[in-house]
């Protein structure tokens, strides 16, 4: 049994970044909104007791919980695939603020170039650059310049704390607030840095340098630099978390009903849009029809492109004849490439950090060097990063040395304190055969067919990761370490050993509705009253953290809801 | 105290165990030597040890009630207390994983909802996985667990004609690296391998988590690498060019927060 409810002009589902944004803009513009969440509620008050590495990070306190659903995983387009029966290669957030509560907070702006990434590739190169396997790379549909004000806002509200560069496109403003503080270890890369003669900065963060009130007149204090961040809720309210910023505007407004515990399993349809959500109350198992003019699905990558499929919204990718849209472009994040440092004489403060400290360098990402004389396209940032190494994760020893023993033990003590990497995080670009679909046996624990993950690194992502490396090679000798390992080779993806959280894909953005899901408002083309929010709408994924530019489109997709709301129609013309 | 004081006087108290190795001149450019001088010195600091900071650790076992099986049975218990013990041996760095607690650890894991898998996915069929897609046996952790233990046990004695924990050092070392290697089959033909990593990554976890979960006794795990566990926050520190060691603090510091 069903039970109906009275309707409502906006259902949100899922209350992340993206749900938290959507909520509190529409709120505040007097727009009665209903927000789902399968977890529970959170605030600051929960994470008191939160410097335990062992609940939260290895036992995935705050994670979605897998043994309700998860997702399948496979190589090829013509393996069988399994279920991702605990975690490894990614976690999924669950409950009020999403993984936004558990994030790094390093949060980065898209280049100019990624927006209109097949023109400028074409412009620069010819079309031959871009091999045939990779049709799907295609401009956004929008310009940087047209994204600036959106990032603007989403920096605003968050307070980032971050220094301005160069080789990005213009900014009508500086961040917020002043970068983090430079630690010997980040003085190290910047010195190498600086002496290769490229220009380091600090990456910009959602940890706040210092204390600061948004413009909706949320104020937090200074990060405390605690090392308990990436996995970890921040006790201070220091790092920018839907939960201590957007929601709680949200809820002042007094138009926000939020449902916490409440699961969505299905959009309703009537005629060529959706007529509401289907969703379990997972307290007590009863299930709800929430009827709604608009339903904005907010529900992260792989959920999106689930629920979408689930409810037969939008026509379904298929690689063999590259038709259709919803799970295309399934991409991720390219991290090989990367040196690890050791020292024999020198000790860092490593038990201190925080998610986002760090520095980078921009030379290598994007199109800002000539890939004329290289088989790949895009590229990386170089960095290193200091986020507190908490002794369960991280025992760092030399190549070679057993990963158990006396030796390992004797190895992993000494070099606790002396070693750092210099790494890479490098974009990941469409494959045809990278992509998302639901799986033929393995379903949730409601019956609904899990997602299925069909993905492996191409041929880009390789060269690239071998022409990285001969960089952080540079970086390490220039730094001057007793020991380097320098990891050279792409290997197969496994889902249960590379580790990246930022997946994107599967609902896209662009101009084209044969070649895209959405326009750039993330309104489906197929259905004009659905919104598609978060990093599924990226073509392609860049070499950078996905969440300020996926909170810069929630701003945007927020103004087409309302201007949706009033007009009604499809926002772009196709 | 101001707190540059309060920070000298931790580098004053740092372990004697340091401190004997240092005077010692037992080192060659900071590395401790190992073999025969390294076992050499491992007596004689274990008496040095005792006699001052970490006098206690040794009584724990009597003295603290935390400490008590939930899930082994006794000869399980000391059969894991052995495995643990050579996957972080006791050496000139301080105790090994047995001293440290981690079989008790262990226990309490095992015992608990991670050790019936409870947040894992569970339904459908269970099909032999390709390398690149994680585990895919059907078999409970703390299932797993007691099978490897029996095996370390069935395979000691068809190799060498003892228990495991009766093997010398060297002899345990073997057996396990077999087992790391996949080269024993559990029953319903689970690969040692899988207990291993299982054991492996428990005896981390029992060396290093905080001491709340009965492992890392007296947060020795911690201070031989210098880590001061969970503080609420390394301001100064983190730009601080010199190496600040501050002593270790459990989570029951934060009750007060
Ligand atoms: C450890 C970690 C570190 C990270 N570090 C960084 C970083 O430094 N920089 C960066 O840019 N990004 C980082 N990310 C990624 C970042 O967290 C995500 O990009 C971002 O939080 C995604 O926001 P979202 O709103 O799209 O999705 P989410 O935050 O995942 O929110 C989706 C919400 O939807 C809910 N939901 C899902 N399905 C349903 C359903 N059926 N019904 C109801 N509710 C549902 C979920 O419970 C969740 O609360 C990190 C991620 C992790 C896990
Ligand atoms: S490192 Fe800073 S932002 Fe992160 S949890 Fe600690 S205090 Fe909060």
């Amino acid at each position: 049994m069903v039970t109906k409810l009275p309707k409502v002009p906006v259902v949100v589902v899922g209350m992340g970044w993206a749900g938290g944004i959507v909520s509190a803009e529409l709120t505040k513009a007097g727009i009665n909104v209903v927000g789902l969440e399968r977890g529970k509620d959170r605030t600051t008050a929960d994470y008191t007791m939160g410097h335990d590495e062992l609940r939260y990070q290895h036992r995935q306190e705050l994670m979605q919980d897998l043994s309700k659903e998860t997702i399948t995983y496979r190589n090829t387009v013509s393996g069988k695939a399994l279920p991702m029966r605990h975690y490894g290669t990614f976690i999924v957030g669950d409950g009020v603020g999403g993984a936004g509560s558990h994030w790094n907070g390093q949060t980065y702006r898209f280049l100019p170039y990624d927006f209109e990434i097949r023109t400028k590739t074409i412009e620069r190169y010819g079309i031959e650059k871009i091999p045939a396997w990779m049709e799907g790379l295609n401009d956004w549909g929008i310009t940087y310049d047209e994204m600036e004000p959106y990032y603007d806002t989403f920096e605003k509200m968050a307070g980032i704390s971050g220094e301005t560069v160069e080789l990005w496109g213009k900014r009508t403003n500086p961040y917020p607030t002043p970068p983090l503080v430079k630690t010997p270890l980040m003085k190290e890369f910047e010195k190498a840095a600086t002496s290769l003669g490229y220009k380091p900065f600090v990456i910009p963060a959602a940890n706040l340098s210092e204390a600061y009130t948004n413009p909706d007149g949320i104020s937090r204090g200074a990060c405390q630099y605690c090392a308990y961040c990436e996995n970890f809720g921040c006790e201070y309210g220091a790092k920018g978390d839907p939960a201590v910023t957007v929601i709680p505007v949200a809820k002042q407004t007094g138009k926000l009903d939020l449902r916490t515990h409440s699961n969505v399993l299905e959009l309703t349809k009537s005629g060529g849009k959706a007529s509401g959500v289907i969703y379990v109350d997972m307290l007590t198992g009863e299930k709800f029809e929430q009827p709604a003019d608009v339903v904005v699905v907010a529900s992260y990558v792989f959920n999106n492109s689930r629920l979408l499929l689930n409810s037969g919204i939008g026509t379904p990718y298929d690689p063999k004849t590259g038709k259709g849209t919803i799970g295309k472009n399934y991409c991720y994040q390219v991290t090989a490439g990367g040196s690890q440092l050791f020292f024999e004489d020198k000790e860092f403060n490593l038990y201190g950090g925080a998610g986002a400290l760090g520095m980078e360098i921009a030379e290598y990402m994007g199109d800002n060097f000539d890939h004329s004389e290289v088989d790949f396209i895009h590229g990386a940032g170089i960095r290193s990063t200091q986020y507190g190494d908490r002794p369960i994760a991280v025992n760092r020893v030399p190549a070679g040395t057993p990963n158990w023993g006396a030796e390992f033990k004797e190895k992993s003590i000494k070099y606790a304190n002396s070693n750092f990497p210099v790494k890479t995080q490098g974009a990941s670009l469409p494959h045809k055969e990278n992509y998302l679909d639901l799986d033929p046996e393995f379903k949730d624990e409601f019956g609904y067919p899990l997602l299925r993950m069909t993905y492996e690194y191409t041929d880009n992502d390789r060269a690239m990761g071998k022409y990285m490396s001969a960089i952080t090679r540079k970086f390490a000798e220039e730094i001057g370490a007793d020991i380097i390992d320098t990891n050279e080779e792409q290997g197969p993806f496994n889902v249960n050993k590379d580790s990246n959280t930022h997946n994107t894909g599967g609902v896209i953005m662009g101009t084209d509705p044969e070649k895209s899901a959405l326009n750039t408002y993330l309104q489906m083309w197929e259905a004009e009253n659905v919104f598609v929010l978060g990093a599924s709408a990226f073509p392609h994924n860049s070499s950078f953290n996905p969440t300020g530019t996926l909170g810069a489109l929630s701003y945007r997709a927020a103004e087409g809801i309302q201007k949706y709301l009033k007009e009604g129609g499809l926002l772009v013309k196709a | 105290m101001s707190e540059q004081e309060k920070k000298e006087s931790v580098l004053d108290k740092r372990s004697s165990r340091r401190t004997f190795i240092k005077n010692s001149g037992l080192t060659v450019g900071g590395v401790v030597l190992g073999g025969a001088l390294g076992s050499l010195l491992i007596k004689d600091d274990k008496s040095t040890t005792h006699n001052t900071d970490t006098q206690n650790h040794a009584k724990t076992p009597a003295a603290n009630p935390n400490v008590a099986l939930m899930f082994f049975t006794p000869s399980q218990y000391q059969v894991t207390q052995a495995a643990v013990d050579r996957i972080f041996p006791e050496d000139a760095n301080g105790p090994g994983a047995k001293e440290l607690n981690a079989a008790i650890y262990i226990d309490h894991q095992l015992a608990g909802p991670w050790g019936s898998n409870v947040k894992d996915y569970r339904l459908g069929a269970f099909y032999k996985a390709e390398e690149n897609q994680g585990p895919q046996t059907k078999i409970l952790r703390k299932d797993l667990f007691l099978a490897g233990l029996d095996s370390l046990n069935t395979y000691s004695n068809k190799q060498f004609k003892v228990d495991f924990k009766e093997l010398e050092a060297t002899q345990q070392d073997e057996v396990l690296l077999a087992f790391s290697e996949g080269k024993v089959e559990l029953y319903g033909k689970v690969s040692s391998s899988q207990f291993f990593n299982l054991l492996r990554t428990l005896t981390i976890e029992g060396v290093y988590a905080d001491p709340m979960y009965g492992g890392n006794n007296e947060m020795i795990g911690w201070s031989m690498r210098k880590y001061p566990g969970s503080r609420m926050q390394y301001v100064a520190e983190i730009q601080d060019e010199k190496f600040i060691e501050l002593e270790p603090q459990s989570l029951n510091s934060h009750m007060g927060h």
